[in-house]
């Protein structure tokens, strides 16, 4: 994976490690959950889950295979989410007391050159777990490598920056505290550029 | 001398200078204590060892080898210049073809021994075929910036470093079953050219050359490191097929080259902002670093000898 993708891992706001972290990232490619768990050093690997859609990733055997046996995926209803199928209570399950999520809050990989506005999934898991650690992600060049609606990669490079963790802050509101995350997001790929 | 020990006594030479390299370098160290530019010097010389022992290796082991090296030296190369280069979601299904069928048929066709297909099927037929695919995309969007970007990748990280391994097919009149020696000669002078340019410039430099394009590019670096390594070359005149001021003439046009090679490479990276093509090779940045003065050398001198030394 990484030599298909030449990915190098950024750790520019912290460090690797263990404890149970939800890693947000700008979705543009199916490649973007993989990269990520590909940066992380194997004893975090182990204990890291990405957090994908049911409707997607249960269509047809291999996107199944994948999600379920090579990646462990939290694999979440993002259509109609109901008192019983609820997506927060099975990320929040997910994480236990040693796990970490890596999460897309777009909800949908997004073809543009900035993420798009989060859903407040992000904001409900902070509120309900305030001691897991927030940490923003931003993935470069992985919608050139794989875009949306192609099954052929081209190998270039990409670069996966981490940045500071972040936490909710008292009294945020969810408009406020989605922005500052997207706004962390972005502010990596300014980072990546400088 | 027999040829064969002619290379190994090449080999021996490169290696011997690599020794005193490091033994040098660390000497610095103690004498200067550790400083940034001698941790890049000894970064530098390291890699110098692992890129040495992989393409003495290659040569050794034949023409498929050395092939197959470069086939992949291009592939880590144009890997890195189109990460530079921006390309629209049109471009995708072009630059599969670039990557995984266009590079390695032109070293699949290069090593077939086929000439007349090899030069001219990057320039003419992989070139419009690409235009033609860009164009079938639909994306019109700096259309003409965007092919010839990729075709430029494709011409000077494909086709151009492609023109070093195809010394090795040139029926080189009174040189037959030699040419490996010829390779490892160009690949050496044109190193050497730019290590010693380095040296030279880092020791006596003043006068930047080009100094919008590459500050640390002296016209003291520039003059010691030509003649210096042209000199070295001309020395060398036994294991080539040139008479010792043909050879010195030769190694002179090598070394140019190589310089305006490494001088474009600059440019593009100011163009996109980057110090780097990569990170791959510690201490000299990308594959490409390494390689932009034998992307310019090398067509130029396949040509020369082409021209003046077989029938």
């Amino acid at each position: 994976m990484r030599l298909l993708t030449g990915a190098t891992a950024v750790w520019s706001g912290c460090e690797p490690s263990v404890r149970p972290r939800i890693y947000f990232a700008n979705h543009t490619s199916n490649l973007d959950a993989v990269v990520i768990w590909a940066s992380l050093p194997v004893d975090v690997r182990i204990l890291t889950r990405p957090v994908a859609a049911r409707d997607y990733w249960t269509v047809g055997p291999v996107r199944r295979y994948l999600a379920n046996r090579v990646f462990h995926a939290v694999l979440i209803e993002r259509k109609k989410p109901t008192a019983h199928d609820n997506p927060l209570e099975q990320m929040v399950d997910a994480l236990g007391t040693v796990h970490s999520l890596i999460l897309f809050p777009e909800g949908t990989r997004n073809p543009g050159p900035e993420p798009g506005p989060f859903k407040g999934g992000l904001f409900h898991l902070a509120r309900r777990r305030p001691d897991v650690e927030l940490i923003p992600v931003y993935l470069e060049n992985m919608n050139r490598i794989l875009p949306k609606g192609e099954l052929l990669a081209v190998p270039l490079l990409g670069r996966v920056r981490f940045g500071a963790p972040m936490a909710l802050a008292e009294g945020e509101t969810k408009d406020d505290f989605l922005g500052r995350c997207r706004g962390a997001v972005m502010a990596l790929q300014e980072g990546a550029k400088a | 001398m027999n040829p064969d020990l002619q290379l190994r006594w090449m080999a021996t030479g490169v290696l011997a200078l690599l020794a005193v390299s490091s033994v040098t370098g660390r000497l610095l160290v103690r004498l200067r204590g550790n400083n940034p530019t001698l941790r890049n010097l000894n970064a530098r010389v390291r890699a110098w060892w692992v890129m040495v022992a992989v393409f003495g290796g290659a040569v050794w082991m034949g023409p498929v080898a050395t092939n197959v090296l470069f086939t992949l030296i291009s592939f880590l190369a144009l890997r890195e210049f189109i990460t530079l280069t921006p390309t629209r979601r049109g471009d995708h299904r072009a630059l599969f073809w670039v990557f995984f069928v266009i590079t390695p048929l032109n070293y699949w066709v290069l090593g077939t021994g086929w000439y007349a297909f090899w030069i001219i099927f990057i320039p003419v037929y992989a070139f419009l075929f690409l235009a033609m695919r860009a164009a079938l995309a639909g994306d019109c969007e700096r259309f003409l910036e965007r092919t010839a970007k990729v075709q430029w990748g494709l011409m000077i990280c494909v086709y151009c470093v492609s023109h070093a391994p195809a010394l090795l097919q040139l029926d080189i009149r009174g040189y037959a079953g030699q040419n490996a020696k010829l390779l490892f000669w160009f690949v050496l002078v044109v190193q050497l050219s730019d290590v010693l340019q380095y040296v030279w410039g880092k020791t006596l430099g003043r006068h930047p050359v080009a100094p919008t394009v590459s500050p640390n590019k002296t016209a003291e670096g520039l003059v010691g490191g030509m003649l210096s390594a042209s000199a070295i070359g001309a020395l060398l005149w036994r294991v080539t097929p040139f008479r010792p001021m043909e050879a010195a003439a030769m190694a002179f046009t090598i070394t140019a080259m190589g310089f305006a090679g490494g001088l474009v490479a600059s440019a593009i990276k100011r163009d996109r902002g980057v110090k780097d093509y990569g990170s791959l090779i510690e201490g000299h940045g990308g594959v490409m670093d390494r390689i932009d003065s034998l992307c310019f050398s090398a067509p130029i001198f396949f040509h020369l000898v082409r021209y003046y030394h077989t029938d």
